[in-house]
């Protein structure tokens, strides 16, 4: 990696969130563009962070449902017993 | 995110005191406070409390919540104090609140750089590299790891993970930098293990 000065591997590393979730403006994507047809190193690391962050989403079920019976004893503790069933949901 | 899904929750009732609203509340939130919970202290019992203490206090504390956020923020937001309460009893250094958003890049400039991105999905969903993943994350400092919850797991945004953990957006940056470049890192470590594995196998 090249040292730091900016539109460079340091550059892309300050902007690499931004750059991965879709918040940098035109004009910094084509730098970084550039910069990553040109150096492999860095190329490795957006892809590779970018899939970091794909395996984390994809590896967590948002649809998970709480437990049936963590559900039932969080009911009785905030004295909700009479909603408990049926269930709400 | 879970709160495009469901009904809007009407605070005014709850303030009120409407238990059936508050019912509907618990319902509606209580599986992303029990998730978050769940990976903040990887255990199901210190999960649990956290969950049924977030909700004990929500209820005492209704009057409080002034609507500048939304109510499932909010929730976070009180679950994660009551997570650090837990995580403190074992570690008092323990502090998500130092500010550490200097500019200075030295200690996540990447060391890594095997390309394993183009592996077949398959395998880096193997239940192997799953636990790879949870072990990566669970070893994130904590500072880090809370930041990372919320936002690249809680699927929260920039504005509400910081609301959430009372820090500055701009902290909140540095340290998801940091955390996904640090996962990075040891994700490149075990796929390049893995790969070099693979080859020696051929």
């Amino acid at each position: 990696m090249t040292e730091s000065t900016h539109n460079t591997c340091e550059g892309l590393l300050g902007s690499l969130s931004d750059y991965i979730d879709g918040e940098l403006g035109a004009e910094l994507c084509r730098q970084i563009e550039k910069h990553i047809a040109e150096c492999e190193d860095c190329r490795i690391v957006v892809d590779t962070t970018r899939k970091t962050i794909d395996l984390v989403h994809a590896s967590n079920d948002p649809q998970t449902d709480l437990p049936d019976d963590v559900r039932s004893r969080l009911f009785k503790r905030l004295n909700l017993d009479d909603y408990l069933k049926p269930s709400t949901k | 995110m879970v709160e495009t899904t469901i009904k809007d929750i009407s605070i005014e009732a709850l303030r009120n005191g409407d238990r059936a609203e508050f019912a509907q509340m618990v319902d509606a939130y209580s599986a992303p406070i029990y998730r978050l919970s769940l990976r903040m202290l990887g255990s199901e019992q210190d999960a649990e409390d956290v969950l049924q203490n977030t909700f004990l206090s929500a209820l005492t504390h209704l009057s409080n919540f002034e609507g500048r956020s939304s109510v499932l923020t909010w929730l976070y937001r009180i679950a994660v104090n009551e997570a650090l309460m837990i995580l403190r009893r074992g570690k008092p250094e323990v502090n998500i609140d130092d500010h550490d958003s200097s500019g200075e890049h030295d200690d996540i400039r990447p060391t890594q750089f095997v390309d394993w991105g183009a592996l077949p999905e398959d395998e880096l969903l193997s239940v192997e590299g799953r636990q790879a993943l949870d072990h990566a994350i669970q070893n994130l400092p904590e500072n880090l790891r809370m930041v990372f919850l919320l936002r690249d797991i809680q699927d929260l945004s920039i504005k509400d993970t910081a609301e959430a953990l009372n820090l500055s957006e701009a902290n909140v940056k540095v340290r998801l930098l940091r955390a996904r470049l640090m996962l990075r890192e040891q994700l490149s470590y075990y796929y390049g293990e893995r790969m070099k594995k693979e080859k020696s196998n051929d």
